[in-house]
């Protein structure tokens, strides 16, 4: 064990003593990260960089808010954002996102708004029930992306609502009660706070995805969520076919021959430099993700959640990069099929456009990168999403590195790599 | 008087070349032994069998009492290696270097610093050990690839060819230190197809070529095997085809052999002197310009062009 982190650790200082490697591994995806944020107007708030998200809505609400809800996802605003169609049926909406037609499917129950604010009667005679009825919002799995940014309006919307409805009614219930207003004007009132409510829901801008509002809510899907780990991930299999290329370098150089021949068994020797590549991968995601955390201000979730996907995704990247090695016979032939996955895997998994704007078969091919698992697992994060959110993607990497270790371990062997 | 390696019957056969072709000798305790053989005779095979990188065919070999084929972990704690290519990271500092490769052989803690101190000191690369090894010279990169292979003070060290490529100066201070390192009792295993190299260090040596040992001794029972014959070595100018000139003295009488080797021609016979005004004539009558003319005492060099008509260097 001692000499795996005695290779590994010296793997990773050649690692980043090589420029050109921390080119590729840290200076690239951190550019393309800030030029996809520039195209896509994260820094200028001109647009999302996502369009066109199809949604459906059934209005089931004959009160005042369900009607603004409706207004807002038709707004201008959300114009560029949104492809909205309202509907009546909520089974014809679930069934819509089943067939992966749109990203998410809102229904706004029916009795929102009476459970927003009572009636009158209610209210003064203290029957009101408190409860409140809650807007269902049916994502889609395989857009997770889009589901999120569905999630993230409505939720901003509902508790900006939840927000007024108690300061209001507190002070209505004082006026009413101390013969300031009457019934009739209470019946009156009810109707006003809802339109105001509504208004002040736009005035606020609260949905807003070009990081131009100060409420927190309007942050909780960034673009840039998905551009920065994107890229992240694209790189590392750069890294971790660079880490396959290194092995065999090392045994044309000479030095894998003189690791041999030392009392160090040939399995430490593939291991620590199996260990060598991850900890390389690890460490660049890492510093890739708190650099982006600090330069772009990128919230990128739960950091225990983070780290733990980090390591998952890496583990099976350097499954991918020694499946190559095994079978390569050159390093140059590493390099080669590592930087072809590299851009394989990058637009299949989705690195360079989202993977619900492709079809389903397209969606489907992607579970074979670590790149999809990886970026689904870190948009559910950033979105708000908490560890028992990418058990899925966790498991998916964790299984993907384990069959590509056993598989590689298998065609080394048979290939007798590592001898000389 | 013990023997520290123990070859017997070796061979190795790769890639349908038989590289090494049933070799025996052994290794004193405390001698210098040399490989002498031109490029592609079989010394890098040997060493690579000798020192576990290679499984032998057939054959074995014990150092240290230990089969290099069936105890190969044992056999890798009593020796040293320093292979003909830099097997070092230029990324890495003189220091690092010597710390990965101590940590590889075992060491650890103060025994590793004191060490790497010693080797740092012994290959007189104190003053850069914590410069990268890309901005050393070749000859400082060339003992740092020995100093990487002493660090655990091994019992017998393989060299291989240790001196290819570098400048004069850097070659003397390494023959100096394998000198030196035996005089501390470390037994040495060199190979090198310089035959002055071989005299200077060795106690016994060993001439192979295509895979065979040919010659095995002293240097004083080599070179009696090829009597009280000289050299004679004429050396032509950069237009002169030496193979007519080595057929036309192989007519004067006395003459034993006649050897070409790039712009040379080499004489073998126990008497030069009367040889000599008789292979210039030759050279004049047929327009050969003759540069210089050397006369050398029975060597090595001739020891081999006796046992294989070729030049070491060929």
């Amino acid at each position: 064990m001692r000499k795996l982190w005695i290779i590994g650790w010296k793997d990773l200082r050649l690692a980043f003593r090589d420029r050109s490697a921390l080119i590729f591994m840290l200076l690239a995806p951190f550019l393309l990260t800030l030029g996809l944020g520039l195209i896509s107007g994260r820094f200028s708030g001109s647009s999302s960089g996502f369009n066109s998200i199809p949604v459906v809505i059934v209005n089931q609400d004959e009160g005042q808010i369900g009607k603004e809800l409706v207004k807002l996802f038709q707004s201008d605003n959300l114009a560029d954002l949104l492809y909205v169609v309202v509907i009546d049926k909520a089974a014809t909406a679930q069934a819509h996102v089943d067939n992966d037609k749109v990203a998410a499917a809102v229904v706004i129950p029916a009795g929102f708004t009476e459970s927003i604010i009572p009636d009158a009667n209610a209210m003064l005679t203290g029957q009101a029930s408190g409860k409140i009825e809650q807007i269902l919002v049916y994502s889609n799995p395989n857009r997770p992306t889009s589901a999120g940014v569905i999630q993230s309006i409505v939720k901003s919307f509902t508790q900006e609502v939840e927000k007024m409805r108690i300061a209001e009614q507190v002070a209505f219930s004082q006026m009413f009660v101390n013969g300031i207003l009457t019934q009739n004007d209470m019946a009156l009132i009810q109707q006003l706070v809802a339109k105001t409510q509504s208004e002040n829901q736009k005035t606020k801008n609260l949905i807003v995805l070009n990081n131009q509002t100060t409420t927190a809510e309007a942050k909780d899907f960034d673009v840039l969520a998905y551009m920065a780990p994107g890229m992240a991930l694209m790189f590392l299999m750069f890294t971790t076919s660079n880490g396959g290329r290194a092995l065999l370098s090392e045994k044309n150089q000479g030095t894998l021959p003189r690791l041999l021949v030392s009392p160090t068994r040939s399995y430490q020797v593939l291991g620590g430099k199996v260990f060598g590549t991850f900890l390389t991968g690890t460490a660049q995601m890492l510093i890739l993700i708190v650099s982006s955390g600090f330069l772009f201000n990128l919230r990128w979730g739960n950091p225990l959640a983070v780290l733990l996907l980090v390591i998952v995704a890496v583990f099976a990247a350097v499954g991918w990069g020694l499946l190559i090695t095994a079978f390569a016979k050159t390093p140059g032939q590493v390099g080669t099929a590592g930087s072809a996955l590299m851009l394989l895997f990058g637009i299949l998994g989705g690195s360079f456009f989202s993977l619900s704007n492709f079809p389903t078969w397209f969606q489907m091919v992607s579970k074979i990168t670590p790149n999809a698992w990886g970026l689904d697992g870190f948009t559910r994060l950033a979105s708000g999403g908490t560890l028992a959110d990418i058990v899925t993607p966790l498991c998916a990497l964790l299984i993907m590195g384990v069959v590509l270790f056993a598989i590689s371990i298998v065609v080394f062997n048979r290939r007798n790599v590592m001898r000389v | 008087m013990s023997f520290i390696l123990e070859v017997r019957d070796l061979v190795k056969d790769y890639d349908g070349v038989h590289a090494v072709k049933g070799i025996s000798f052994d290794i004193t305790e405390g001698e210098i032994f040399s490989l002498l053989g031109p490029n592609g005779a079989g010394k890098t095979t040997t060493i690579s069998v000798l020192s576990t990188l290679y499984k032998a065919t057939s054959g074995d070999a014990l150092i240290g009492g230990f089969s290099v084929k069936q105890q190969p972990q044992e056999v890798r704690k009593l020796i040293g290696v320093v292979p003909q290519e830099l097997a070092i990271y230029d990324e890495l500092t003189g220091r690092e270097n010597l710390s990965f490769w101590g940590q590889m052989y075992d060491l650890a803690g103060n025994t590793l610093k004191k060490r790497i101190d010693e080797v740092l000191e012994q290959t007189g690369l104190t003053e850069k050990a914590n410069q990268r090894v890309k901005t050393y010279s070749g000859g400082m990169k060339r003992r740092l690839n020995i100093g990487a292979g002493l660090l655990h003070k091994p019992k017998l060290l393989f060299m291989d060819e240790p001196t290819v490529g570098i400048d004069p100066q850097s070659r003397r201070a390494i023959l100096d230190s394998v000198k030196e390192l035996n005089r501390q009792g470390m037994t040495v295993l060199y190979t090198t197809h310089y035959m002055e190299e071989a005299q200077e260090l060795s106690d016994r040596v060993g001439i192979i070529d295509h895979g065979e040992l040919i010659a095995l001794g002293t240097q004083e029972e080599l070179t009696r095997q090829v009597g009280e014959t000289e050299s004679l070595v004429l050396h032509l100018g950069d237009t002169d085809v030496p193979e007519t000139l080595a057929a036309a003295v192989r007519d004067i009488p006395g003459v034993l052999q006649a050897n070409i080797s790039d712009q040379s021609v080499t004489i073998i016979s126990p008497a030069v002197e009367a040889v000599l005004p008789l292979a210039v004539v030759k050279a004049n009558t047929l327009g050969y310009k003759i540069r210089t003319v050397d006369i050398q005492e029975p060597n090595l060099e001739a020891v081999f062009l006796k046992l294989t008509g070729r030049a070491l260097r060929d």
